[in-house]
């Protein structure tokens, strides 16, 4: 059984890379490197936010192209996803009532993203959507959506803008620099609250427009410190935390009662 | 000096978190209430999401009833197989209330729900309180005699089957209403986040006729129970209790009580009661005023927590 898998496996690993390749330009020569430090990181709770830096090195490229600066390169650090649910509150006999809402699926909580220039000028709308990179871009579906969709940009431009403002998402064209030929240095922002779990850097590269290629590297982002082991123990433990919160209560009560005792 | 609450996931001023635990302890020393029904709105105003708030109230309760309930134990004033009662009601309310919680947070409208329960209940309480400690003042400005309604009147209450007899208060009493009153408190612990004390002791004593020396003793004590069997729930359904902010709370809650004690002892109930009822209306009016202003930001966004 065990040999039937592995072997399907091997077949698969061994089909998927041609048919990967199929539905992109097969002649792209270029290919883009990455390197984090460290994948994991242990942040304490006091933490404020910080600046992480990514190196890479773009492969096989076209020196005639570089030299023209036709190559372009976008970095996002993307937070561990979930479902998000916009709502928006309206009047309702004089009291403001959430009224309608939306749920997009699996949108990372957090996104920095770093690039070359603006993303919105490196490629067209319609290839940014389709690779989902930029705050404009990210992939938004919402779950069990039906309707005639007239609502769904005002949702989603909520849900971008209320992220934004939050720090949650953050942009800074300009963040990747050419340190020589091919090498570059990118930086992305860590916001101050900054979701624990696993987050993703993504570096995609662009060359004139178009979209080349993209490489991934998991982030494990770990918060440390008792603030965090209390909010792990109530979420992973939660029945032995609300015991233990009782507990705390009841000994404050009757310590209290004891202290304060009128004889 | 801020300290973080790792459930509210936010930071607050330590000193105000204190001075709040204290004002409401000293209150509810000086008035003989519980204080959840102060506590949960003030938490709001201070920007504690509500869900954190109803929750953290709840086990904050435990230990100002606590202390309360062994007080009144020590002094014989503590019916315990009448506080059993009521306490199958109240954990049978609380069990119902925390899946109208849950209910209402996945539809999106448990603040909304919060807040308004507790505009009706406040402002209903506030305003039966500062009525009646009016009449009371009036009377005894003219020298009037109080005139109490007997306790061994009986009403339809009384005519209900399933009689039980509880010795240390004296009555012979059906077990359907005390289940019943139970229940509803219950309700009102789990979604609220309020001991119920200041519905309980008037309905004890107007409803069930029960004796007054017994009555805030015994509610203390089922309290204890509903709001502590509240807190586990809430914290493994919803994982909204803040022990942090519960801690704070409690102990500043605790020592305020002790003076407030102090202070009430020296005051005129009636006077007392109407400062009460003003505060309690208060409240009530700050939070219809957040329901009626325009918000910031007609949006909000949520994570749902799923693959947390």
């Amino acid at each position: 059984m065990r040999a039937l898998a592995s072997l399907l496996l091997l077949i698969v690993s061994l089909v998927s890379p041609a048919a990967a390749q199929e539905d992109r330009p097969a002649e792209a020569p270029e290919k883009l490197e990455i390197g984090i430090s460290t994948d994991e990181i242990a942040i304490s709770s006091d933490f404020r936010g910080a600046d992480l830096t990514i190196f890479g090195a773009i492969e096989g490229y076209d020196p005639a192209l570089l030299a023209q600066r036709k190559y372009d390169i976008v970095v996002a650090l993307e937070g561990p996803k979930d479902n998000n649910t916009v709502r928006i509150k309206e009047r309702v006999f004089g009291i403001w009532v959430n009224r309608r809402s939306m749920t997009f699926e699996l949108v990372p909580e957090s996104y920095s993203l770093s690039s070359t220039r603006d993303v919105e000028t490196i490629a067209d709308p319609a290839v940014l959507n389709g690779v989902g990179v930029g705050i404009q871009h990210i992939r938004l579906t919402p779950v069990g959506f039906v309707g005639d969709g007239s609502n769904l940009t005002e949702f989603r431009d909520a849900f971008r803008r209320l992220k934004e403002s939050g720090g949650f998402y953050q942009r800074d064209p300009g963040g990747v620099q050419f340190i020589s030929a091919s090498l570059f240095k990118a930086t992305v922002k860590l916001p101050a609250n900054v979701p624990n779990g696993t987050h993703i850097v993504r570096a995609h590269l662009f060359r004139d427009g178009v979209f080349i290629s993209e490489k991934a590297l998991p982030l494990r982002v770990m918060k440390t410190g008792i603030e965090q082991m209390i909010s792990t123990a109530a979420y992973d433990h939660s029945l032995a935390y609300g015991a233990f919160s009782v507990f705390l209560a009841a000994l404050t009560g009757w310590l209290a009662s004891v202290v304060f005792r009128k004889d | 000096m801020t300290v973080y609450l790792p459930i509210a996931e936010l930071s607050v001023n330590i000193f105000i978190i204190l001075g709040m635990g204290a004002a409401v302890g000293f209150l509810s020393g000086m008035f003989g209430v519980g204080g959840g029904f102060l506590i949960t709105p003030l938490l709001i105003f201070y920007n504690i999401p509500p869900i954190v708030a109803v929750a953290t109230g709840a086990n904050q309760v435990v230990a100002s009833s606590m202390s309360g309930a062994l007080s009144h134990f020590r002094r014989g004033t503590l019916d315990v197989k009448l506080g059993t009662v009521l306490l199958f009601g109240g954990l049978a309310g609380a069990t119902v209330g925390i899946w109208i919680f849950a209910l209402l947070r996945r539809v999106g409208q448990l603040d909304l729900v919060i807040s308004l329960l507790y505009v009706v209940l406040l402002g209903t309480v506030g305003t039966l309180m500062l009525l009646e400690s009016i009449r009371a003042m009036r009377r005894s400005a003219t020298n009037q005699p109080v005139s109490l309604r007997r306790p061994g009147q009986h009403n339809w209450v009384h005519r209900l089957p399933l009689k039980m007899r509880f010795k240390k208060s004296k009555i012979y009493l059906s077990v359907i209403p005390v289940i019943g009153l139970g229940f509803c408190i219950g309700i009102l612990t789990s979604v609220m986040g309020v001991g119920g004390g200041f519905i309980m002791v008037p309905a004890m004593i107007y409803l069930l006729r029960i004796p007054t020396n017994v009555v805030v003793g015994t509610s203390l004590f089922q309290i204890i129970f509903v709001t502590a069997y509240t807190t586990v729930v809430q914290a493994t359904t919803n994982y909204s209790v803040d022990i942090v902010l519960a801690f704070i709370l409690m102990v500043a809650g605790v020592i305020g009580a002790q003076y407030g004690v102090r202070v009430g002892q020296k005051l005129r109930g009636e006077q007392l009661r109407a400062l009460l009822a003003l505060l309690v209306l208060a409240v009530g009016a700050r939070l219809a005023v957040d329901l009626v202003v325009t918000p910031d930001d007609v949006y909000s966004v949520i994570s749902e927590g799923v693959y947390r």
